[in-house]
């Protein structure tokens, strides 16, 4: 680690590994209430625990984002972080504002209330001081940040992230849009929905990814951005415009039924091209970088998200399909490996790379660490799956029969149960990543015998 | 591809094309709010009513079960069409009544049943709740649902 100030990222990273730890936990929970609904049905209903699993995602992810940018800036921009002193400030607001938030969903305190009281629209829940005070956060962190690359180097990466970050701070400020007019209301939502995780979030996603193609397999910088242009030219110019596909049934006219269409297709393209790129430049690379588990999450990371944000997105994105799926198993099927591979790996991928700098340790291999990957993708990748077919059977049984909502699902309990199998698998993944990181010194599993037989082969 | 495009060429593409693609979608955007405010959803005028019923579905955070117009949790059902599905759209006493006995007959207590809980609404939020559910009915939606069944 060349910069002091870069440590800020150890903070950030802990505080998102444990909301990440919260948020799986939730969705454990939330997989049990689906097989066995009378748990906690009373004390903790649905709803306030799919809350807590959802929030504690954005947040954590959102952290994640935060502390990676404290991490890569110094480098980039050959300089220390303007100050420190605002980075953990802003991350005392972050965490006051969570654990605020976590509150108020549980003991549902001042409800109804304009300031205090949570606010329901779906993730946008927090109540209206929260939410303040994440603006607040974002901006001292906007400044931090800018100040610090306006004053050093500037490269492509700082500035796709500059904007990635600016972005997802100036569309957030729709979430305090609410007008009384439903149609209107979801219109602006997806304004901050869509337009984060389809657009602005996927500039942060690959403006990290790009520096960390550049750490691990050394290939010229000059590649390197270009690349990194190309992808987020295609995510923007697809993403914006494709936020039509959710603009098809909530009362906008019927031309969003052709405009979602034909640009989410292409919402494919920046996920195919992100794929493509870290395998070229893994092939291209001539550095043999240690840290092996680092590169296994980073690639992992772009095939998964090219599979579930690419081709689970593209299958229920064309509006005439979308008529039948909208709102079954089939969207939470893509939601949940979309999420998975593209954002929460992607964290994954820049924590392993990072700690044994912040930790001040050896970057080896990392066999627990890679195991937890091969837990956890799997466990999605079932999960996924499962929900796939549960919600190919709801499509046919209750938007082509015509059957009943709680009729439908009740026969599809064979795949909450095995949905709950394979959340069982993330969260020992999760687990074990968390102990990987901050546990072990050295590694677990010594080399053996091919590394000994090696110079024989 | 370094034959085909420089780095600035590449830069210079993505800044130009972004600005160009969100100008169309805020146009199309005020397009479209103009067309919500006067003509898809105006089967039905969005009275005070109306609008405290969407904040008694806020306050209670109903949307991280249900699905309203397809959007929310998919543990509950979709009540987008819910007032179509009772057949009520057209009497709102009806759809009071209807949607006070479900909401006080919560939770039900039935085994290995999804558990909606006990939300403690007055008469006038109830009402209120009625009237949204209903504006929302009427909303134009490109003929979806497919089917009643939501």
């Amino acid at each position: 680690m060349k910069y002091e100030s870069q440590k800020i990222a150890f903070a950030y990273f802990l505080t998102a590994m444990l909301l990440f730890i919260v948020q799986v936990s939730g969705g454990l929970l939330a997989g049990w209430i689906y097989i066995s609904p009378n748990t906690l049905s009373e004390l903790l209903p649905f709803n306030i625990v799919r809350m807590l699993h959802t929030n504690a995602l954005i947040v954590w992810l959102l952290v994640g984002f935060f502390g990676a940018a404290y991490f890569i800036v110094p480098e980039e921009a050959g300089r220390e972080i303007h100050s420190t002193k605002i980075a953990y400030y802003q991350l005392a607001i972050l965490v006051l504002g969570t654990l605020g938030a976590v509150v108020t969903y549980v003991f549902d305190l001042f409800q109804g209330n304009i300031l205090l009281g949570k606010d329901g629209r779906e993730f946008l829940e927090q109540p209206l001081w929260v939410k303040m005070g994440i603006v607040v956060a974002a901006l001292m962190f906007l400044y931090n940040i800018s100040m610090t690359v306006l004053a050093g180097k500037k490269t492509a990466i700082t500035t796709v992230l500059l904007i990635g970050l600016w972005g997802i701070a100036i569309f957030f400020l729709f979430a305090f849009y609410n007008p009384h007019n439903l149609s209107l209301d979801k219109m602006y939502w997806w304004y901050v929905v869509h337009l984060w995780v389809e657009g602005v979030w996927e500039l942060v996603m690959a403006s990290i990814l790009a520096y960390l193609m550049l750490k691990l397999t050394g290939v010229d910088r000059e590649i390197v951005e270009k690349w990194l242009y190309v992808i987020v030219g295609t995510a923007l110019f697809s993403g914006i415009l494709g936020t039509g596909h959710h603009y098809y049934w909530i009362g906008t006219p019927g031309y969003w039924q052709w405009i979602g269409s034909v640009f989410s297709t292409l919402e494919i393209i920046p996920f195919f091209l992100m794929m493509v790129f870290s395998f070229v430049m893994v092939w291209k690379g001539r550095r043999d970088h240690p840290n092996k588990a680092a590169l296994l999450w980073s690639l992992g990371c772009t095939v998964l998200a090219f599979f579930g944000a690419g081709v689970w997105g593209f299958l229920h994105t064309l509006h005439g399909v979308n008529y039948y799926t909208h709102g079954t198993q089939i969207t939470a099927a893509h939601g949940h490996l979309a999420f998975f591979g593209a954002y929460v790996s992607l964290n994954l991928a820049i924590f392993t790379y990072a700690f044994p700098m912040l930790k001040n340790r050896d970057p080896y291999n990392q066999v627990l660490n890679m195991a937890s990957f091969w837990l956890m993708a799997g466990g999605m990748a079932f999960m996924t799956f499962v929900l796939t077919f549960a919600g190919t059977i709801q499509t046919h049984l209750q938007r082509v029969l015509g059957q009943y909502y709680m009729e439908v699902q009740d026969q599809l309990a064979l795949f909450y149960y095995m949905r709950f199998g394979a959340g069982v698998a993330v969260v020992i993944g999760a687990l074990l990543f968390v102990f990987a990181t901050l546990v072990p010194r050295r590694e677990i599993i010594s080399a053996g015998r091919t590394t000994a037989l090696n110079p024989a082969e | 591809m370094r034959e085909v495009m420089t780095k600035t060429m590449a830069r210079n593409i993505f800044f130009g094309g972004s600005l160009f693609f969100i100008i169309i979608f805020l146009g199309l955007t005020a397009h479209s709010h103009y067309q919500i405010v006067t003509k898809t959803t105006v089967a039905m005028p969005l009275t005070d009513s109306v609008a405290r019923g969407k904040r008694v579905w806020e306050t209670h955070a109903c949307i991280n079960c249900h699905s309203l117009h397809g959007e929310g949790a998919y543990f509950a059902p979709e009540v987008g069409n819910v007032m179509t599905r009772w057949g009520v759209t057209e009497s709102p006493d009806d759809a009071f009544a209807a949607l006070k006995g479900w909401i006080e007959a919560q939770p039900t207590g039935i085994a290995g049943r999804r558990q909606m809980p006990r939300f403690h609404l007055t008469d006038e939020e109830i009402r209120d709740l009625t009237n949204f559910l209903i504006w929302a009915d009427k909303t134009d939606t490109q003929g979806w649902p497919p089917k009643d069944s939501g």
